[in-house]
C-alpha cells in the first residue's frame, strides 16, 4: 500500500513518547493553544511509571506526598483530558524528516504519517522493547524461530514450542497456544510464576493432564540450522543439561529500554542522551525538543519533576513555530481568562 | 575495604568498596560495564550476579520483591543475586561476585 497525501495527518506538535512528560507537555502545550499527537511503542500510556512501578509508591512530586506509579499516569491522563490529545499506541516512531514546506513529518512502523512544525522528543530511555536472550549464536534463529511476541498464533500451528518465562506474558501465551501448536513446553527457573492466579491454575491444569509440559530449568543453549531451530540445551538444579527437541521458542523476560530509531533522526546524541539548552530544550534542529528522561544538561536529574519543568520552557518555545502570527502572553492558569478557555472551564 | 568481579571475560577486579552502597553501585564505580538500567530500584534485573557460596551466608538474604525481579534475569542460579540489592557493610570486605550474561 502506498500512502497518498490524505494519509498524513497534520497537527500542531508531535510527541514521541507518551511516559509522564510526554503527557505533560500535552497540558504545557494546550494552555497555548497547541494540538497534539503522541506515539508509543507501548500499548498504554505512562512511559517507566506505567511499565516499571505501576504499583510502588512515588514521594517526590509536589503536593502529592505520595501516589504509585498507575495512579500518576491516571492523573496526568485527567489533567491533560481538555487538550484531547490523539495517542497512536503499539507503534514504534522510526522516521523523522523535513518537508518541503519545513515542516516535521514523523512515519510509525505501521505506517502512521504525521506532520507539524513541532516534535518533542520525549523517548525516556528509549523505547521500550522484550529483553533478548543473550545466547551464544542465538541471533541466527531471531525471527526466524525464536521470537519475543506473537504477532499471529497462526504461525505457531503444528509446531513444537518451548515457551521460557514466568510472567503474565509467557503463561498467557503457553495456554493461547496449547491448542494450535502440536506441543507446548513451559520452561521457568522456579516453580512459582508471577502471573494472574487464574492463569497459575489454567497451566498447571494443562500440565496435570498432560497436555502440556513444565520444566524447572534454565534455557543455556539453541541449535539448529539455517536459521530453524531444532533444540534447546535445558539446565535442571543439580542435573547435567539435556536437549529438548523443539522447533520453535517464545522467550518472555520482561522489558528492557534500548533506544531505537530516535538515534538515526538527524538530532545530535551523546552517550545516547540528547544535549539541550537549558532555556528552551530545543535541540540541534529547529523546532525540534527534547525533554525528560531522554535529553542531557550541566546539572540535569533524572526525575519527572525536572521533566514537568522542561515541558513548561519547551511549550514557550514551540509557541512561536506554531503560532507563528501570535505573540506568547505569560499568564497563569489561576486567573486567566484565556487559559480557563483552553482548559474548557469559562462556563 | 574491596570486593572483587569477575567480569564477562572472566578477568578478576579488585574494585574499592565503601560502606552502605550497593554492590552494583561499586561495580560500576569501579569502571566496570553493568547495565543496571533502572538505577538500582530492583525493576529491571539486569545488576544480576552470581555470588561466591562462600559469602552467600553473609548476606541477607533476597526478598520477594528480588526473587520475583530475578525471574527477568538470565541463567538463575541458587547463586544468583541482584546486585542494587546487595548493601555493603565491613563484614563484606573481599566479597566476591561474578557477572551474570545480560548484565552488560
Ligand atoms: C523503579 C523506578 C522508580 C522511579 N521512581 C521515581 C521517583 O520516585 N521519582 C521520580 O521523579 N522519578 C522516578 N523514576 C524515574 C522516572 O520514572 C523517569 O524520570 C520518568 O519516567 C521519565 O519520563 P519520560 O516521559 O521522560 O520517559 P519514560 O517514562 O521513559 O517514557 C518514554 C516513552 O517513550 C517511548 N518511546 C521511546 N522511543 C520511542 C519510539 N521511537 N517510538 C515510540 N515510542 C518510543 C517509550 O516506549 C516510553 O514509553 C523512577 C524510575 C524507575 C525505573
Ligand atoms: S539495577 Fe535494576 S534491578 Fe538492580
Amino acid at each position: 500500500m502506498t500512502n497518498t497525501q490524505q494519509d498524513v495527518i497534520s497537527t500542531d506538535v508531535i510527541i514521541v513518547g507518551a511516559g509522564p512528560i510526554g503527557l505533560f507537555a500535552v497540558f504545557e502545550l494546550g494552555l497555548y493553544d497547541m494540538k497534539c499527537h503522541l506515539i508509543d511503542i507501548l500499548d498504554r500510556v505512562g512511559g517507566q511509571c506505567a511499565e516499571l512501578y505501576p504499583e510502588k509508591p512515588i514521594y517526590d512530586i509536589p503536593a502529592v506526598p505520595v501516589c504509585t506509579g498507575a495512579e500518576l499516569t491516571e492523573r496526568l491522563m485527567e489533567q491533560i483530558k481538555p487538550f484531547s490529545p490523539t495517542f497512536h499506541l503499539g507503534q514504534m516512531a522510526e522516521k523523522m524528516e523535513k518537508t518541503a514546506d519545513g515542516k516535521w513529518r514523523v512515519t510509525t512502523d505501521r505506517g502512521t504519517m504525521l506532520e507539524a512544525p513541532v516534535v518533542v522528543l520525549a523517548a525516556g530511555g528509549g523505547s521500550f522493547v522484550p529483553k533478548k536472550m543473550p545466547l551464544k549464536g542465538i541471533e541466527a534463529f531471531e525471527g526466524t524461530s525464536v521470537f519475543y511476541a506473537v504477532r499471529k498464533m497462526e504461525s505457531f500451528r503444528d509446531k513444537t514450542l518451548v515457551i521460557s518465562g514466568g510472567g503474565d506474558s509467557a503463561l498467557d501465551w503457553a495456554i493461547n497456544l496449547q491448542p494450535v501448536a502440536k506441543h507446548v513446553t513451559l520452561i521457568h527457573r522456579r516453580d512459582e510464576f508471577r502471573a494472574a492466579p487464574d492463569s497459575v491454575s489454567k497451566m498447571r491444569a494443562l500440565v496435570a493432564s498432560g497436555a502440556m509440559d513444565l520444566k524447572i530449568a534454565n534455557i543455556t543453549g539453541v541449535s539448529g540450522q539455517g536459521g530453524h531451530l531444532e533444540s534447546v540445551t535445558m539446565k535442571e538444579e543439580g542435573k547435567d543439561p539435556v536437549e529438548l527437541p523443539c522447533d520453535s521458542m517464545l522467550a518472555f523476560y520482561g522489558l528492557t529500554m534500548k533506544l531505537g530509531p530516535v538515534a538515526d533522526f538527524g538530532i545530535t546524541f551523546e552517550n545516547e542522551l540528547v544535549p539541550v539548552d537549558t532555556a528552551t530544550f530545543e535541540t540541534n534542529l529547529q523546532g525540534v525538543f527534547a525533554i525528560g528522561d531522554i535529553n542531557v544538561y550541566p546539572g540535569k536529574m533524572k526525575l519527572i519533576l525536572s521533566g514537568f519543568h522542561e515541558a513548561a520552557l519547551m511549550a514557550k518555545k514551540a509557541f512561536p513555530y506554531v503560532h507563528p502570527d501570535r505573540r506568547y502572553r505569560f499568564q497563569y492558569t489561576t486567573s486567566s481568562s484565556n487559559l480557563h478557555k483552553q482548559l474548557g472551564k469559562d462556563e | 575495604m574491596h570486593i572483587y568481579c569477575t567480569d564477562i571475560e572472566g578477568k578478576v577486579n579488585e574494585l574499592p568498596a565503601t560502606e552502605e552502597w550497593s554492590v552494583m553501585e561499586i561495580i560500576r564505580e569501579g569502571g566496570i560495564a553493568m547495565l543496571a538500567q533502572c538505577g538500582g530500584s530492583c525493576a529491571c534485573a539486569t545488576c544480576h550476579v552470581y555470588v561466591d557460596p562462600a559469602w552467600k551466608d553473609k548476606i541477607p538474604p533476597a526478598g520477594e520483591e528480588e526473587i520475583g525481579m530475578l525471574d527477568g534475569a538470565f541463567e538463575v542460579t541458587a547463586d544468583s543475586r541482584l546486585a542494587c540489592q546487595i548493601f555493603f557493610t565491613k563484614e563484606l570486605d573481599g566479597l566476591k561476585v561474578t557477572l551474570a550474561n545480560g548484565s552488560m
